[in-house]
């Protein structure tokens, strides 16, 4: 026997689960973690797990983990690509599990994408 | 932890029977070798509605829709999909946007013109797992109903929303409510019926199989809305993937305290119960149904007394529509209002149809009432395969009637099919082109009613019958133009004279297409030609000397040998060999031989 509130935690644990369940929203962050072999070799399926547990323990519904291919900058994987409704695109490089929860700090909940994470950063200083 | 994508194996009957169980089998495999199985979930699913392609698997949040799977694909999508994000295209629709990207599927044609209100869950989530359906607001509109409102308030919402019975007739939900609630009786019980009998039809089959709780839960509403304190779902023994979801959700609904003696906790009392139904099409009827819930033989009753008075077990009792429940938490959750914008005047809603017969997209959609059928079948249904032209439309199944080409705009609503001769029926909606004989379909609908008629009364048992023969007679070429008065005739008095629906619905099919289609008739009766080449009886095969360049092949098709003829010579059939298979036609290349 469930109580009414054990039921109502029920649907709100599940809520987060199916939250990856439909065709991602024009208001939705997408975070996209690039895995093709150099990406998974670099590390990348570390990084999917920090971020998809991240968005769950934080409850954020309107962010979708997504993953793609290969963009062509191997040598900087794991790549991470955040895309913000009417902003442009900011593409992080090297997203172990730490740096990636704190882009879900930073960047997403707080609105301050980390500079010295992003690729034009790494570009510029080397 | 929270899974990162998510993948929709289809489960409906439809897909399982194209081998979804070993396509979702070979996932569980592939991911547990890839060590996806914690990262990935993996879940079987009510139909997607598009059978056509099926089986279906669908991969969130990427919203990858594959189609035509097989259990050979798995392993690329899981290594290529997967593991690196990248899509498979080719197991895409072959639907493009203008760039040349494949169109999300939402976007298609097929999912973009449809309304899915009663289906919202089906394709959605696991229909074995509570939790999922908890999770989109599962048995809130319950509690809700229970600790918010009285039972003459929940009437009150279901009578503004305008909802009408989904089984066929329309009758208005509300005020069946408020009957089965006026009734005073130490108890009273609420029935679903799944009987859903209607060749072609499967809507009910797959909300149930889809979202099962959904039903659960209107009916544990209907049960406090009118006093009753038990349910019954009568379902064929025919769908058994049906049964078994609607068991496990039973169980689980029970195990959590959500159905039982204190349901949710709120006080209230409510058990449901399946009993299994052998296939018949006249217990589909509520009062055939009754008496076979009850272990008697599946034969009507006399109505009046109608079941919300006089029912199961003598009791009053509620009987709707598994769609009709479908309806239910959407509307308690939104209000009456939000329902009321969708629809017509008089039909409010949504409908579900199972779109069959000359179409492109066979399967299952739902629709705003008061879309046209054009709609429908152009860009729902898209179109009729092979280059064929649309002939007509057959709503209602054996109740029902054709709508001709003519009347293509109509909106779809109750009002409106019943005033073509038609009727709304449960949603059966088989689309014929031009090689289809109107003759033969009527035949075909009552050779259906007269097997099924359950030969308590006369007009039906035996009326159809003769009715049956009268159309035999016509195909066979033996028709006068004097039967086809008799017909109309006799039509009108099974109609009139019938106990129950079967038999007072039963000519409909003949009635419509004598209204609309009378010249086919008279060119079977009087010209002795079946126009659309299908009556046996009515069409001859002949070689066209000219076109006939002699290659042979009709005759190494023919099963009778009733083709004769040199090589390099026009060949020749011998009508009185001949049965009229059609193996010729589909062998010749030169397009030489007519019906
Ligand atoms: C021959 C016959 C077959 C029927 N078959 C079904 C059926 O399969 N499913 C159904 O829901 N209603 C069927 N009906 C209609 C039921 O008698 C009844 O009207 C319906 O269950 C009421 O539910 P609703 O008001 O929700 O539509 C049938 C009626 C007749 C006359
Ligand atoms: S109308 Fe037909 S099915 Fe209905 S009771 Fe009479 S014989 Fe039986």
């Amino acid at each position: 026997m469930k109580t009414l509130e054990e039921l109502q935690a029920i649907r709100e644990r599940m809520k987060a689960k199916v939250n990856n369940r439909g065709v991602a929203d024009a208001s939705d962050f997408r975070i996209v973690v690039g895995m093709a072999t150099c990406g998974i070799a670099a590390g990348a399926r570390n990084t999917l797990a920090a971020l998809t547990a991240e968005v769950e323990e934080k409850h954020l519904d309107n962010v979708i983990v997504s993953q793609t291919g290969c963009i062509g900058i191997c040598r900087f994987e794991p790549v991470v690509e955040v895309f913000e409704p009417g902003k442009e695109k900011v593409t992080y490089v090297h997203v172990d599990a730490e740096r990636a929860r704190q882009i879900v700090a930073s960047h997403i909940m707080n609105g301050n994408p980390i500079n010295e994470y992003t690729y034009s950063y790494a570009v510029k200083e080397n | 932890m929270l899974e990162r994508a998510h993948i929709l194996v289809c489960g409906g009957t439809g897909c399982t029977s194209g081998n979804s169980k070993k396509i979702y089998d070979e996932f569980t495999k592939l991911l547990k070798e890839n060590n996806l199985d914690k990262e990935v979930k993996l879940i079987m699913t009510g139909c997607f509605g598009l059978c056509a392609r099926g089986p279906i698997v669908v991969v969130y949040p990427d919203g990858a829709f594959y189609q035509h799977v097989k259990v050979e694909d798995v392993q690329e999508i899981v290594l290529e999909h997967i593991l690196k994000g990248r899509i498979v295209e080719r197991l895409l629709s072959k639907e493009r946007e203008a760039d040349g990207s494949v169109k999300p599927f939402n976007e298609t044609p097929f999912y973009k013109s449809q309304h899915r209100l009663v289906l919202r869950n089906c394709g959605v989530i696991n229909p074995e797992n509570i939790d999922e359906y908890l999770a989109y607001d599962g048995y809130l509109a319950y509690q809700k109903v229970v600790t918010e409102m009285t039972p003459q308030e929940v009437i009150d919402v279901i009578k503004a929303s305008g909802l009408r019975g989904r089984g066929g007739g329309g009758f208005p939900t509300g005020m069946k409510w408020q009957f089965a609630h006026n009734s005073v009786a130490d108890q009273k019980y609420v029935v679903c019926n799944a009987d859903e009998g209607d060749p072609g039809a499967f809507m009910d089959r797959s909300l149930l199989e889809g979202d099962p709780h959904s039903v659960i839960e209107a009916m544990m509403i209907a049960g406090y809305a009118i006093g009753a304190t038990k349910g019954y779902i009568y379902v064929r023994a025919e769908y058994p993937i049906a049964v078994n979801r609607l068991q496990i959700a039973i169980q689980q609904a029970l195990d959590y305290g959500i159905l039982g003696s204190n349901a949710m906790g709120l006080g209230h009392e409510f058990n449901i119960e399946l009993r299994l139904g052998a296939g018949a099409f006249v217990c589909g009827e509520e009062t055939a149904l009754l008496n076979s819930a009850e272990g008697k033989r599946g034969e009507p009753r006399q109505r009046p007394p109608f079941p919300a008075v006089k029912g199961l077990f003598g009791k009053p009792t509620l009987i709707n529509n598994v769609e009709t429940y479908g309806n239910i938490t959407a509307i308690i959750l939104n209000g009456a209002e939000w329902f009321t914008q969708l629809g017509t005047e008089k039909s409010k809603g949504t409908k579900v149809f199972a779109l069959g017969g000359k179409i492109t997209n066979t399967g299952l959609v739902e629709i705003p009432m008061g879309m046209t059928l054009r709609t429908i079948i152009e860009e729902i249904g898209g179109g009729i395969p092979n280059g064929k032209k649309f002939k007509a439309a057959q709503t209602g199944g054996p109740s029902g009637g054709c709508i001709p080409a003519s009347l293509i705009d109509t909106p779809i609503d109750y009002d409106n099919l019943i005033a073509i001769g038609s009727m709304m029926g449960s949603g059966g909606l088989i689309v014929m082109d031009e090689d289809t004989c109107m003759v033969d379909i009527a035949k075909f609908f009552l050779e259906f009613t007269v097997d099924e008629s359950c030969g308590k009364c006369t007009p039906c048992r035996i009326g159809n019958k003769r009715l049956y023969e009268m159309l035999d007679k016509i195909t066979q070429g033996k028709g006068t133009m004097e039967d086809l008065d008799k017909m109309e005739k006799l039509c009108y008095y099974i109609k009139e004279n019938s106990l129950c629906g079967l038999g007072q619905t039963a000519p409909n099919p003949v009635l419509s297409t004598l209204r609309y289609f009378r010249d086919e008739y008279v060119a079977h009766v009087r010209d002795k030609k079946c126009p659309a080449g299908v009556c046996k009886a009515l069409v001859s095969y002949e070689i066209i000397a000219d076109k006939c360049v002699g290659c042979g092949l009709c005759k190494r098709g023919c099963p009778v040998n009733a083709i004769t003829g040199e090589i390099r010579q026009p060949h020749v059939i011998d009508p009185d060999k001949c049965i009229k298979c059609g193996a010729c036609i589909a062998a010749c290349r030169k397009n030489a031989i007519k019906k």
